[in-house]
């Protein structure tokens, strides 16, 4: 129970900074000395990638903007589950819901100050930051469960998690509206720039500051001696704790990150459309984003980003299919949709069996082949 | 009184067909140490070939048998030209294979039978014969329960009386040393999912006559259920699947019939965490839980 | 490390802030271009369908009869000489699907309107957007009356009698046919549901007992033997095709006799019998309700035409009520675009609907004014005798608030030449 206040703190403190988590990571924190330059380094990234995308935006068209939007929602979920999943070895079912519990606190924030008539910019912040701390919660409580379970079984309960949304919210109709679900004010670009600036572009943009702020924070994270921590209880619990690591601990704390990510995702996934409901967030979605993070590459945030790309990539492949190829129209009702499904599953299959890293892996093992002189890339 | 037997006994005709689709998640994970992921889709497949086969004919019991013998062949070309070749770097690989699969087996079914309801008729009568004034089971019921129970008295004298099921737990459970001991463990790992794959593919025709009717998602439902019982008896134990699955069925009955269909979901999460919270390992493992 | 964030912020904000500037001429030339979707060959109009996933089963079929009516159309020189071209979009009935699918219809394929969108939870999720976007949203398929909300949903428009309106019919029968009998009412755990007990409630007062079902959850034998043990002799159910067959499966296999009065969205004795198979005799007496011409009438003009068309561009799909529905709302629309003039724009379209005055397959009017957005006003029985579903009794017509029932004598109309509007 000891982890309960400060981890749950820290959720709601994270995006001013990694430091008050770390100050709770089992052990002491290391010397700030090499890790500065690695914050430097991720933070130019960050810059570099956030500037680029921003330019894109502005050349991009409504939809197309708000594809990037998602990706960028997506990449704030997938990045925090690669880390659970990839370098904590704990296999979660559940983050759908966990994006529902984040999307649910944006969505019930925003009207409770709608309905009193308060207006103003804080409000979608504040709400996102509630996403995150009530989603951070919801992992904690999972995360308590979870570190007793291990591999399938930890599966089946997440599982179980996964399926909830539609019940809670038809069970408390009163507050989430049943299957209808929530509205709420859709978020509009601020006057100054402009009574023409593309709304969609403005959204891309809040995405994308969501995504950059998650990514670094979590590059950091995973750089540090909790990231270390993580690594080791995941090769081998046994060596972990004699080697002085909370192994239960290490998982809750892991869990609760995971959560955070998931619910600040939600919760811009929400903001996106100014809508929630139970509907969209079916058990799918969840083995949807580990289908995402495993193809990308199990346990690089390189990988949570094409997992992000090819969970929008998914969403929109069966209009595209649908467009790309006019058959006659008997074979094409059946093919309609049906045939974006089985290329996909087609895709997934090809790309576990001809690389089983996933793309990033994939991608990796080629640059290193290029440059066979350099020595292999990091770790 | 009246209500609680009659929740009773649709619980427990429910629970057989649980039953014997968790009994297939457990042959798989006995045999390979994957939960297999695509088994719902798989047994969907199946059972499209046994009803066509079943109206080709015109005889229930063909189409049945062809069911079975298409499992055999799914289960063992799913192992042999896919399975045995995801790489074993990382365990999950093999989960999100079989979650492609799912994908393309549903739309390929999609694709050639169309995504509608097709009409799945039962061998037995389904009206229910009272007891005391109470609807109790049907005579397809106890078709289903009975059936379940042949397969699991089936597969335990397969397993503890047969040469070639004392190979296939060998090279489960200790494939190096089988291997020495001159054990085909690759053969055994394919005639493992076939096995598997066929309960699967009589579970899918058990199951398919009690809901909605055939349609490419006619099994997943019943698989996140099944999944839920193999875990609750413990995935490494046969009977635990079988007792999971019934009182899985019997959970939400009782949970549908007094507290309302929404609530399902919640109820299975609380008995999942009851039950888990304290045996890790399910109600049936033998292996000492892991202390954390 | 809070000020290295702020400076990320700032950095970040400040070159977004620049390079917004020359964007802006671009999005003020886009918001003065007038009439997305309209050309002067073509008018391209667009929706969102089950076609895969668990509701795609009978309504996937409802999309491909509309596109056939447009071909129909089409081949005899379009509305107005410009062609209609149907974007049929899968969204898996899956909202966030709808979310994006209907985005990019409006935003990206520029469609003149949408039609017949399909589902409450899904296109409920696309109202602010497309009220935002002003674009026609034109007969959602579904008798939620969240469609008929012009003061807050100005362009959109419900189509099929809403579900208080049929409840509120059907329970009339009932109360003349059975009285003094226990009626109870079984209904999905949602609008559809809730919405149809109103109406029923409505005229019956409260009714003697009441279930629900949830789509994933399949187990409804326990919801039927409480309206078994509840001694229902009536049990108005207000469920989708496959519930209602499961429901009523249950019913026999439990020896629960009572009449079944069911509404037209779960009802279509084609989709109903074949889901059943061999057991379709348990649908033998069932009451159900409908406002289009039945699919069985082979005398019925409308239902000739229907068949034509049908046999030349759709005939890959079984012939029943969900075709019907696709034809009937067709034709409708090319009444709707006709009204709106030869140079057809969004605000004229809405208008055109607004005035209403459309008659064609229905057998009741609209009811579309300037206040009301809902469709059709009223039903008629069914029955199923000897394997055929067919009409009774005469039409009714109400709204969904506490107007009386009352009987519509008028004549349903004839169908123009080829089955395409004029006017």
């Amino acid at each position: 129970m000891t982890a309960t206040r400060p981890s749950a703190r820290s959720g709601v403190d994270r995006p001013a900074g990694p430091s008050p988590l770390r100050r709770l990571l089992p052990g002491a924190p290391a010397a700030a000395g090499p890790r500065g330059s690695t914050l430097l380094r991720h933070l130019a990234g960050a810059v570099l990638a956030g500037t680029l995308v921003v330019l894109l935006t502005n050349q991009l068209a409504p939809y197309q903007n708000l594809q990037v939007a998602r990706v960028c929602a997506f990449l704030c979920v997938t990045a925090g589950y690669t880390v659970l999943v990839g370098l904590n070895g704990q296999l979660s079912l559940g983050h759908g819901a966990l994006m529902a519990t984040g999307a649910y606190t944006v969505a019930l924030v925003q009207r409770a100050f709608d309905e009193r008539g308060v207006q103003g910019r804080w409000i979608l912040p504040l709400s996102l930051l509630a996403a995150l701390a009530a989603t951070a919660l919801a992992g904690l409580v999972i995360g308590l469960a979870a570190a007793r379970l291990r591999g399938p079984y930890l599966a089946g309960v997440t599982l179980a998690v996964a399926t909830l949304v539609p019940a809670i919210s038809t069970i408390f109709t009163g507050v989430f509206n049943g299957e209808q679900g929530l509205r709420f004010p859709a978020e509009t670009p601020p006057a100054v720039l402009g009574a023409y600036f593309q709304p969609e572009r403005w959204l891309a943009w809040i995405a994308l500051l969501a995504a950059l702020l998650t990514v670094l924070l979590l590059a950091n994270l995973v750089r540090s001696r909790f990231g270390r921590s993580l690594r080791a209880v995941r090769d081998d619990e046994v060596a972990a704790r004699l080697a002085g690591i909370h192994v239960a601990r290490t998982q809750v704390l892991a869990f609760v990150v995971s959560a955070g990510c998931a619910g600040l995702g939600g919760g811009v996934y929400a903001v996106l459309t100014a809508t929630v409901a139970p509907g969209k967030f079916p058990l799918e979605l969840s083995l949807f984003l580990l289908m995402a993070i495993v193809i990308g590459g199990l346990g690089s945030l390189a990988g949570a980003v094409w997992g992000a790309v090819l969970l929008v990539a998914l969403q929109d492949l069966p209009s595209l299919l649908t467009e790309t190829f006019s058959l006659p129209s008997g074979l094409a009702q059946r093919l309609e949709g049906n045939l974006a499904l089985a290329v996909f599953g087609l895709i997934l299959i090809v790309v576990m069996l001809a690389a089983p890293g996933g793309l990033h892996g994939a991608a990796r093992t080629l640059v290193a082949r290029l440059r066979t002189r350099r020595r292999a890339p990091e770790h | 009184m009246d209500r609680f037997l009659f929740l009773t006994f649709g619980g427990l005709s429910t629970g057989a067909v649980y039953a014997a689709f968790a009994l297939a998640l457990v042959l798989i994970w006995r045999a390979a140490r994957v939960v297999n992921f695509a088994q719902g889709a798989m047994a969907v497949a199946t059972a499209y070939v046994g009803y066509a086969v079943a109206s080709a004919t015109g005889s229930y019991w063909v189409g049945l048998g062809a069911a079975v013998l298409a499992g055999l062949l799914l289960g063992a070309l799913v192992e042999r030209v896919l399975m045995r070749f995801v790489g074993h770097a990382n365990p999950l690989n093999e989960v999100i294979v079989a979650l492609g699969l799912v994908l393309l087996i549903q739309a390929v079914l999609g694709m050639v039978f169309g995504n509608g309801y097709r009409p799945a008729a039962a061998p037995f009568d389904t009206d229910a014969l009272t007891l005391g004034g109470v609807a109790a089971l049907s005579p397809y019921d106890l078709w289903v329960l009975g059936a379940v129970l042949v397969v699991v008295v089936l597969l335990a004298l397969l397993f503890t009386r047969t040469p070639i099921g004392l190979r296939m737990r060998a090279a489960a459970f200790a494939p190096e040393v089988s291997r020495l001991l001159g054990v085909d463990v690759s053969r055994m790992l394919t005639l493992g999912w076939a096995l598997a794959a066929a309960v699967g593919a009589l579970a899918g025709m058990l199951v398919v006559p009690t809901g909605l009717g055939l349609h490419p998602h006619a099994m997943d439902l019943v698989f996140v259920v099944a999944f839920t019982a193999a875990v609750v008896g413990g995935l490494d134990s046969p009977a635990g699947a079988v007792v999971g699955g019934l009182l899985v069925g019997l959970i939400l009955s009782y949970v549908t019939g007094y507290l309302g269909p929404d609530t399902t979901p919640l109820a299975v999460l609380v008995l999942l965490l009851a039950v888990l919270l304290v045996r890790p390992g399910g109600l049936f493992s033998s292996a000492r839980a892991r202390h954390v | 490390m809070r000020p290295t964030t702020r400076r990320i912020l700032a950095a970040a904000t400040g070159l977004a802030l620049l390079a917004a500037v020359p964007a802006c001429a671009d999005d003020a030339k886009q918001a003065a271009e007038n009439v997305p979707g309209v050309t002067d060959t073509e008018i391209v109009i667009g929706t969102h369908q089950p076609l895969t996933g668990p509701a795609a089963p009978g309504y996937s079929k409802i999309s491909a009869a509309t596109k056939a009516y447009f071909e129909h159309v089409n081949s005899k020189g379009g509305v107005n000489g410009r062609k209609i071209v149907y974007k049929v979009m899968d969204d898996g009935y899956n909202p966030a699907n709808t979310e994006n699918v209907v985005r990019k219809l409006v935003l990206d394929d520029k469609v003149f309107a949408l039609l017949g969108g399909l589902g409450t939870p899904t296109h409920t999720n696309v109202l602010e957007f497309v009220k935002t976007q002003k674009v026609p949203d034109l007969f959602v398929s579904s008798g939620s009356r969240n469609w008929n909300q012009p003061d807050k949903y100005p362009t959109t428009f419900g189509w099929q009698p809403d579900y208080t309106v049929e409840g509120k019919i059907l329970a009339t029968w009932v109360k003349q046919q059975f009285p003094g009998a226990k009626v109870c009412h079984f209904g999905q755990n949602d609008d559809f549901g809730r919405d149809s007990l109103a109406g029923v409630e409505k005229v019956l007062g409260a009714v003697a007992a009441k279930q629900t079902y949830t789509t994933t959850n399949q187990q409804v034998g326990p919801a039927i033997g409480a309206l078994k043990a509840a001694g229902c002799q009536v049990v108005i159910s207000a469920s989708i095709p496959g519930f209602t067959a499961l429901a009523m499966g249950q019913a026999a296999g439990q020896g629960f006799r009572a009449q079944w009065v069911v509404s037209n969205v779960g009802a279509d004795y084609t989709t109903l019998s074949n889901q059943l198979g061999d057991k379709k005799v348990i649908l033998e007496g069932m009451v159900a309700d409908n406002y289009l011409p039945m699919v069985g009438d082979t005398a019925n003009p409308w239902i000739q035409e229907f068949t034509k068309i049908h046999q030349k561009y759709n005939a890959a799909n079984p012939i029943d009520g969900n075709a019907i529905y696709g034809y009937s709302m067709a034709y409708t629309f090319v009444q709707a675009l006709l009204a709106a003039g030869k140079d057809p724009t969004r605000e004229k379209l809405v208008e055109a609907v607004q005035k209403g005055g459309f008659r064609g397959p229905g057998l009741t009017p609209f009811r579309y004014s300037a206040d009301v957005h809902a469709g059709y006003s009223g039903v008629r029985l069914n029955k199923v005798q000897n394997g055929a579903q067919a009409y009774f009794g005469p039409t009714y017509t109400t709204d969904d608030g506490d107007a009386a029932v009352t009987e519509f004598t008028e004549a349903p109309a004839t169908p123009p030449a080829d089955a395409i509007p004029t006017t």
